[in-house]
């Protein structure tokens, strides 16, 4: 089995941060918020994280924020989104100073989307999706600020959105699907509701992801892709079925996705390489426990040192 | 995006405003806070939403798995009403002829039938669908949508027994289809006596056994209706029998649902650690 080439990966998260004026940067510049997150999270794991300037990363965090909603857009100038502002929240949180911002301010800002029926809304034009219901959630459970919310109404509108075969769609009678399942379910183990699901019918469903090539797909019938080591291997994690998928093969899965020679990880093998998929990648094998990673929580995506910090340190 | 931010900063809702962002969203859709922004000028101006809708069904052909362009076409349709519906049906359908299981595209065509109809078409949609790849998860998925959800047809009660057979047939022709399989599992979900005393189930699994005996799929089934308890027949005890004394010596003694899951565990070395725990968890 190949190894983890880590100071490749760090190396290549790096060169990506510094690049601002190239095409790919150009068209992912909206969302460079979330890059931050998968890149920091990234190279905490692989205990790299003493290579970056805190203080540079938080001013500019900082300067994403709308003074007036508290809300974080997806890079400066940018509307505020809950998307970045879970990102936000978390990259502070690695960095060990959620100290900069006024939590209430940004919990006020979270919880002001959250509609009658208990879903989310993504901003202020009103997208609906159950992945909106994981950030609000998991943002505000970092900030200690879940009481701003109706949790039993959120609760509510997640169950509403569990399939007959065990899985969550994005909205009520949407498609199971991996992605959706980790935000309904990472919604539902913060809030101390996995009562509502039958782990067994939902464990099946997402050990029968793992396909002849040793990676995880989605849904049924659909392409392996390295990020669903992350949605599907956290979920198993969380309902406690982990031992259900074999953990050797998905290993030699991700390991097979790197660019040895540039760093990063991508989607499947010999095809180019993302920050998004290098951080998946990462995650799934510090789920997975594989030597030298930093574990990472599976309900907060963040390492489980940062979440220790959090609820367990005054 | 130097003309856009300045007219952004500037909160200038004018035709010059909506050309600017046409031009940055032609090069980045993906920017919400442009789709956001053109919102404000198409409101001020009272621009024409079926121009509008013209230019985003452009960008979303091109960029069919953009969050921004499909949540635009959300809140334009929502503005043109019902009478918008089957035009918007028409867009999702040209998008998943090419992408057949392009979640956004089902999402909003969800989103779209509850809010604005156009139920009518939808059930031939789903079996035209099935038609082409009877391995289209979210045709099976938008299946029971309609039938559960269509004010038109009668609900999952008034369908069920068509359902099952629609179901069967699809299993038929090809065993080693998940979907199928599960969507069969939920149609008795609500029915789970019916699971064990209908004789359309054993009478497929044997079927299906007979040429296909290493079918994960119809092991599992069986094994579930044996520990809901299906009480086998002649014909199913042998087929269990036939198939597991083939390998170890030993099984002979053990119960049939034991029997297959050991046989799980060897056809399905991957989720070996899944038999084992049905295994263990047999109640009968």
């Amino acid at each position: 089995m190949g190894e983890l080439a880590v100071e490749k990966h760090a190396q290549y998260i790096l060169s990506v941060e510094k690049r601002k004026d190239d095409f790919e940067s150009l068209v992912m510049e909206h969302l460079r918020l979330n890059g931050a997150y998968w890149g920091l999270t990234t190279l905490d794991i692989m205990h790299k994280l003493g290579s970056v300037n805190p203080d540079e990363v938080v001013t500019w965090i900082l300067s994403c924020q709308d003074k007036e909603s508290g809300g974080f857009g997806g890079n400066v100038g940018h509307d505020p989104h809950v998307l970045y502002t879970l990102s936000a929240v978390q990259v502070l949180a690695l960095l060990d100073r959620l100290d900069a911002v006024d939590v209430d301010k940004v919990s006020d800002y979270v919880a002001g989307l959250q509609k009658e029926d208990g879903s989310f809304a993504g901003d202020i034009w009103g997208e609906i999706d159950t992945r909106f219901s994981y950030v609000a959630i998991c943002c505000l459970s970092l900030l200690h600020r879940l009481n701003k919310i109706n949790v039993e109404k959120a609760v509510d509108y997640i169950v509403s959105c569990k399939n007959l075969d065990g899985g969550f769609g994005s909205i009520p009678g949407g498609e199971s699907h991996a992605g959706q399942i980790f935000c309904c379910v990472g919604a539902l183990a913060i809030t101390g509701s996995l009562h509502h699901i039958d782990r067994d019918l939902l464990g099946w469903w997402l050990c029968e992801r793992q396909c002849k090539d040793g990676g995880l797909n989605g849904r049924p019938e659909k392409l392996t892709d390295v990020c669903y080591s992350w949605w599907v291997l956290s979920s198993l994690i969380m309902i406690d079925r982990v031992h259900w998928i074999d953990k050797n093969k998905l290993s030699k899965f991700i390991l097979n996705c790197q660019d040895l020679e540039k760093g990063g990880i991508s989607d499947r093998p010999d095809n180019a390489v993302d920050v998004f998929h290098t951080y998946f990648g990462v995650a799934g094998l510090s789920l997975m426990e594989y030597p030298g990673l930093k574990p990472i929580d599976p309900a907060y995506a963040l390492p489980v040192d940062v979440v220790n910090r959090i609820f367990f340190q005054k | 995006m130097d003309y856009f931010r300045a007219v952004y900063v500037a909160r200038e809702l004018s035709p010059r405003a909506l050309r600017l962002t046409t031009e940055a969203l032609l090069r980045n859709p993906g920017n919400y806070t442009i789709w956001h922004f053109r919102r404000l000028v198409i409101d001020a101006l009272d621009s024409d939403l079926v121009e509008e809708t013209l230019f985003v069904d452009n960008l979303a052909e091109a960029n069919s798995k953009n969050y921004q362009i499909w949540h635009h076409k959300r809140w334009l349709a929502e503005k043109l009403g019902p009478e918008a519906a089957n035009d918007d049906h028409d867009f999702t359908r040209f998008i998943l002829c090419h992408d057949a299981k392009n979640y956004h595209a089902w999402s909003h065509r969800q989103w779209v039938l509850q809010k604005l109809g156009g139920w009518d078409k939808e059930l031939d949609f789903c079996h035209q669908l099935l038609e082409e790849d009877i391995f289209n998860n979210s045709a099976w998925n938008q299946r029971f949508f309609v039938i559960t959800r269509s004010p038109l047809l009668g609900g999952l009660s008034a369908m069920w027994d068509s359902e099952v057979d629609y179901t069967i047939k699809a299993i038929l022709q090809n065993p080693s289809n998940e979907s199928p399989w599960r969507y069969l599992q939920g149609l008795y979900k609500g029915n789970p006596d019916s699971l064990i005393t209908d004789e359309r189930i054993p009478q497929l699994l044997l079927n299906i056994l007979k040429e296909n005996s290493y079918c994960v799929f119809a092991w599992n089934f069986l094994l579930d209706v044996l520990c809901k308890g299906l009480r086998p027949n002649k014909e199913i005890e042998e087929a269990v029998k036939g198939f597991t004394e083939l390998d170890d010596a030993g099984s002979s003694d053990q119960d049939l649902p034991t029997r297959i899951c050991s046989a799980l565990e060897r056809m399905d070395p991957i989720r070996v650690n899944y038999w084992a725990w049905r295994k263990s968890n047999l109640t009968l």
